[in-house]
């Protein structure tokens, strides 16, 4: 960058400044090909506008007059609710899960691995459909003493609902997988730290609750927020046991007026604005527990962030399990 | 025991270490040590490294649980009591009062790095000990302007230097008024030109009475603050004395080697 001869050199009287708009166009006039893939980029993205905009089977008109019904708002209403349900069930069985994992307990680390097993050996889809159709396994729930008498019984289909079975569904499924997002960040956190909050005297829960959560949570909260995410778009999946969320909201109604296109945006639209709000919110979240650094480096010695996955699992919890 | 200052009315040691020893599976790294450290006096621990030294110094506090052997600090048995003359393992709590008395300095640090300078003092006297907020600052800037930074209390751990982390590592352990201080190889993961600041913090502890036991390899530090070095090699101790001697002029041969690696 020190000695530069070549074009531009002297642009705006600033010797060997890479950046700003002289470094660029520099950079451009290097490299003809970013021109090439630069403008055929542009290409696609007029062709996909103008599709949009002129195509007729995309009326906007149609659009625009479903965007705000009743009938698509109520749907997205319920495409939210069962996404932060299910987000619920998914993050508090994960943490429980995770904890059984580390635990020092061997009947707790392997019921927790043949939970994550079963759960996330098994497509999600055939898990709804499995919960839809729960009462055709276990016919009537009861709650009493195992192979002897019950004190309270109920049938299966009346507290399973449709409902019920895609939050358990979503739920169940989540926790699989956030179990090891939270078992990753919490192992993410050097043993040191344990240490150090032990020889100052706090005990291994309050280490864990002072020291160790609030240097996981930097580690856990972006990949929770993808699942949020991914939640938000899986819960599409329950429209296969008719439960009128967003897609089944849409598809109820394009199956009357075979309006297809137009509904099929609609829905997509609202994904999309409710996909970036919360993108934005796991922004600020981010930032909230990202404290204390810049970037994602760690200046200590001997110390890489990331390190621990691989590192003998420490029973975090041993005593309070 | 020498080292002890005169005029003082005899106390019990703050330290007693009676035949420690521990295994690693099968690999035995402390084979019986004992030795005692009276009030305000400052032991200086040196070795090859594997010696057994570090693994000494986490043992008293319980951070490694001993194999065999008994460790008292002021009079008190660390992590197990006797109980109809058998010796049984202290409740988790209980563990963690009597480590609240021992401070101790890691090599790397370990400060926690998502609070800054002074929350990590003021952490342990406001969570473990319960002690009012505002009481517990003022004591923490204190000790922050004690180890020279004052200006850097509401710095995070990693907008610090090496040297800067260790000595608000140093003020972190103070803060909970311990009756003795361990330090673990305290400036082995500093730059040299760093290495003196963290001494010099350390030199004015020990000048203020603090009862310290330090694992170093910093044999200028152990001749001129000690008031005696335990030479460790094996597991065992080889030879211990006052500083002055056991450095300039050892009585055992592996002594001699170690040594001369130093001068």
């Amino acid at each position: 960058m020190a000695v530069d001869a070549g074009p531009g050199a002297t642009v705006g009287g600033h010797l060997a400044r890479p950046s700003g708009a002289g470094g660029q166009l520099r950079r451009l006039a290097r490299s003809p090909w970013r021109i090439v893939v630069g403008a055929v980029a542009l290409v696609l993205a007029a062709m996909l506008v103008h599709l949009f905009v002129t195509s007729s089977s995309l009326q906007w008109g149609v659009v625009g007059s479903y965007l705000t019904s009743s009938e698509i708002l109520l749907g997205l209403w319920r495409t939210l609710y069962l996404t932060a349900l299910a987000m619920v069930i998914g993050v508090v069985g994960g943490t429980v899960l995770a904890l059984m994992r580390l635990s020092t307990s061997l009947v707790l680390r392997t019921t927790a691995s043949a939970y994550l097993w079963l759960f996330r050996g098994t497509p999600l889809l055939v898990q709804i459909l499995f919960w839809f159709n729960i009462a055709s396994f276990v016919p009537r729930l009861s709650l009493g003493v195992p192979f002897g008498p019950s004190f309270v019984s109920a049938g299966t289909n009346s507290l399973v609902t449709t409902l019920v079975a895609a939050i358990l569904a979503l739920g169940l499924n989540e926790a699989a997988y956030m179990a090891e997002i939270v078992r990753a960040g919490i192992l993410s956190v050097d043993r040191g730290q344990t240490e150090a909050a032990q020889s100052l005297g706090m005990t291994r829960r309050l280490a864990f609750r002072r020291i160790v959560v609030p240097q996981a949570m930097r580690v856990i909260i972006p990949p929770t927020g993808n699942q949020t995410i991914g939640m938000l778009k899986g819960t599409a999946l329950v429209s296969v046991i008719s439960l009128p969320e967003l897609l089944y909201s849409v598809q109820l109604i394009y199956a009357k007026n075979f309006e297809t296109i137009p509904l099929l945006v609609v829905a997509s639209l609202w994904y999309l604005i409710v996909t970036s709000v919360l993108s934005v919110g796991q922004h600020f979240l981010e930032r909230k527990f990202g404290r204390g650094r810049t970037g994602g480096s760690f200046n200590q010695p001997n110390r890489v962030w990331t390190r621990g996955l691989g590192r003998r699992v420490e029973p975090y919890l041993g005593d309070a399990l | 025991m020498s080292g002890a200052p005169s005029g003082v009315a005899a106390r019990p040691p703050i330290l007693v270490v009676e035949d420690l020893r521990k295994c690693f599976g099968p690999n035995e790294v402390l084979s019986g040590v004992s030795f005692e450290v009276d009030a305000g006096q400052v032991l200086c621990l040196i070795g090859p490294s594997g010696s057994g030294k570090s693994t000494l110094l986490r043992c008293v506090n319980f951070l490694e649980e001993p194999t065999a052997g008994r460790i008292f600090v002021d009079g008190e048995q660390i992590g197990r009591r006797e109980e109809n003359g058998r010796s049984v393992e202290l409740r988790a709590t209980e563990l963690a009062r009597q480590r609240s008395a021992i401070g101790m300095v890691f090599q790397s640090f370990n400060l926690f790095p998502h609070l800054t300078a002074l929350e990590n003092v003021m952490e342990a006297p406001v969570h473990v000990k319960r002690e009012p907020r505002a009481e517990v600052e003022e004591r923490a800037r204190r000790l922050l302007d004690r180890v020279g930074l004052a200006d850097r209390a509401d710095y995070y751990p990693m907008q610090l230097s090496g040297g800067q982390q260790q000595r608000v590592a140093i003020a972190r352990a103070l803060a909970m008024r311990p009756k003795l201080m361990l330090f673990d190889e305290p400036t082995s993961a500093l730059d040299p030109e760093i290495v003196g600041e963290v001494l010099e913090v350390m030199r004015l502890l020990a000048g203020d009475g603090m009862t310290m036991v330090v694992v170093t390899h910093e044999m200028a530090f152990a001749r001129e603050v000690g008031d005696r070095v335990i030479f460790m090699d094996g597991g065992v101790i080889v030879e211990s004395g006052e500083p002055a001697r056991v450095l300039r002029d050892p009585q055992h041969e592996r002594t001699r080697q170690f040594l001369a690696r130093f001068s």
